[in-house]
């Protein structure tokens, strides 16, 4: 198995850390080096916020495991400046099809919508999404990244963190000011802390097995339910990069996942699934695994100097593809506020609002994933019945198609009821508000095509970014006493230094008029709008977006 | 508000029609026509709140 790719080794490198008598501080120090953790320290590093990166083993991925990564991960990456490797590696897809039996009963396109730099999902291997990470990081060279270091002990204090860490030349200590612990479901930080992990457990068991064939089906989510080649369960069918295709096959609570792992049991379920369509194709088998899954979180992300991310943090089940795009919006979230604590720009409650807005997503991603998957595996007799009563509607009627869950597939968190938000005081178009993601728009600057996004993305690893909407009579310089980078946005062509609305959709997206101003935070979620730029306002929004203000003020009214 | 005066304009005709979409019927496609009810009948009504006040009160009568 594994004929397309085959992992890399990483060497073992000892640290001057090791010494003997040593104990060495530094400013963060990450533990985990899957995508959640490579991507903290790429944006830190792109902040200038140095970083030491452990991990217990010395390779990426073994197997594609998460392959869907949603629009708003890709960008991320743009900002943190790999997005195009994963994009042109990856495979694009906005269709998704639902069949129930032999009948296709819904389809669903993600991106309607023209003028968005990147599409609604690409679907790439972990292990490529993994290695193109590790290759930014390793061209900005702000990380110290340790292989084979394994973190066995933790002591959380007021003013640091201490860690115990097992390598082949035995065992240091190391401490760090801040700890990220982005070390997966089975988090040694989280286990070595104590801190409970709470939610349910799924006992249905799933069959992953990668395929690699040259079939030309279309790049596009297959969803079965009831199908006639896999009678009573679900399948799916999806398309990775290298020609590998992902199936996977729903097989009940009682299978035996050792047996179904044998590739004589498997080549049959592929068989039966690619049938006729295979044509004579022939496919060989890349990767097998049989799982099962958890819907958990920890009630805190942040326990003094510990942050947690991603999987360490929060465990959804994979309807939805809510796992690894929810851990890099962990980390977008999370970067810019501890690089502001670190460089006392902010005070410590800033790291507050990161458990905060960050909780709230994962108990989105939770709630979507815990319905799509009690749709998918019935509990009980009551419930199998409603379900299938669902889907033979949906043959015929409208209406139960929008019942009909196969996954909700991931959409960028809204901080709609965040601390840091300011509220509207003037009115908007509810479409975007305090506390979302900024969404994208084609433009030109300097006569040249560009995206909103990037141009933002850019800024916004610099710190806040003032938007302002005009007509050609305001300028940026009115902005310069508020000491926030500014973007100008026209809508008339050659202004030199602005950026220009060429489809208008930009103005349309943020429901703007001349004179409209936002303040963009620098994970680019909007933090507050006014119909006019007021130096004052500005000035107290950005003091409430970073912590300043207490964040249980009786005078914050939630948007 | 979810109605619980008399509103079904002719409720014996109603409730002979309710049993004899199960007269022939075994046990398993009979809960199979309740649920397809169920999900046509709660398109129709549509508001989630009318909805849920429905899905209480059937709760609470299993209780009882």
């Amino acid at each position: 198995m594994h004929s397309t790719y085959s992992n890399p080794r990483f060497a073992y490198r000892r640290s001057p850390d090791q010494l003997p008598g040593r104990v060495a501080r530094h400013p963060v120090v990450i533990v985990g080096a899957g995508p959640v953790g490579v991507a903290a320290a790429i944006d830190l590093g792109l902040r200038g916020v140095r970083t030491v990166l452990l991990d217990d083993n010395d390779t990426v991925s073994v197997g594609s495991r998460a392959v869907c990564h949603a629009k708003r991960t890709l960008e991320i990456l743009d900002r943190l400046g790999c997005g195009d490797a994963i994009v042109d590696k990856g495979v694009r897809w906005n269709l998704g099809k639902v069949f129930f039996g032999e009948r296709k009963i819904y389809e669903f396109n993600l991106q309607s919508e023209a003028g968005h730099r990147r599409p609604a999902f690409i679907n790439l291997q972990q292990y490529h999404f993994e290695e193109m990470l590790l290759q930014r990081l390793a061209e900005l060279r702000t990380t110290d990244l340790r292989w084979r270091n394994q973190v066995v002990n933790v002591r959380n204090s007021d003013d640091g963190v201490e860690l115990e860490i097992d390598t082949p030349d035995g065992t240091y200590r190391l401490a760090a000011d801040w700890l990220i612990a982005a070390d997966g479901a089975r988090s040694a930080v989280r286990n070595a802390l104590r801190l409970d992990f709470r939610g349910r457990e799924f006992n249905e068991r799933f069959l992953i097995a990668d395929v690699v064939m040259k079939a030309d089906f279309p790049a596009e989510r297959w969803f079965w339910f009831d199908p006639p080649f896999h009678r009573n369960q679900s399948a799916l069918l999806h398309r990775q990069a290298d020609n590998v295709w992902r199936l996977d096959f729903q097989l009940g609570p009682d299978a035996d996942p050792e047996l179904e792992k044998l590739p004589e049991r498997v080549i049959p379920r592929v068989r039966a699934m690619l049938g006729e369509r295979l044509g004579g194709v022939e496919f060989e088998l890349e990767w097998v695994s049989v799982y099962t899954f958890q819907c958990r979180r920890m009630e805190h992300f942040r326990h003094g100097r510990v942050l947690f991310a991603g999987d360490a943090a929060h465990l959804v089940s994979p309807f939805g593809a809510r796992g690894a795009n929810s851990g890099i919006q962990d980390i977008d979230n999370l970067a810019w506020k501890l690089e502001l604590v670190l460089t006392g720009k902010a005070p410590h409650a800033l790291l507050d609002s990161y458990d905060e807005e960050r909780a709230m997503a994962a108990d989105e991603n939770i709630l979507n994933s815990t319905r799509s998957t009690d749709f998918i595996s019935p509990k009980n007799r009551a419930s199998r019945i409603m379900r299938d009563a669902v889907l033979a509607l949906s043959a015929r009627h409208a209406f139960a198609r929008t019942l009909v869950n196969s996954g909700r597939l991931s959409r960028p968190a809204v901080y709609r009821q965040s601390s840091l938000n300011t509220p509207d005081g003037e009115k908007f178009n509810d479409d975007l508000c305090p506390g979302a993601p900024c969404p994208d728009a084609p433009i030109d600057v300097d006569g040249k095509p560009n995206w909103l996004i990037d141009c933002l993305g850019r800024a916004c690893s610099r710190g806040f970014v003032g938007l302002q909407f005009s007509d050609g009579k305001h300028s940026a310089n009115m902005n310069q006493s508020s000491g926030i980078e500014t973007l100008l946005i026209t809508r008339e062509p050659g202004n030199p230094g602005t950026v220009h609305d060429r489809e208008g959709l930009a103005f349309r997206r943020y429901d703007a008029q001349p004179g409209t101003y936002y303040l963009i935070r620098p994970d680019q979620h909007v933090a507050a709008r006014w119909r006019s730029f007021d130096a004052v306002a500005v000035a107290s929004a950005l003091a409430r977006a970073t912590a300043h203000h207490p964040v249980k003020d009786p005078a914050h009214a939630h948007a | 508000m979810l109605m619980l005066e008399p509103n079904i304009s002719s409720p014996d005709d109603f409730y002979e029609a309710l049993i004899d979409l199960h007269r022939e019927l075994g046990e398993d496609a009979s809960a199979a026509a309740n649920a397809r009810l169920v999900l046509l009948l709660a398109n129709h009504i549509g508001d989630l709140e009318v909805l849920k006040q429905a899905i209480n009160l059937a709760a609470q009568d299993s209780d009882g």
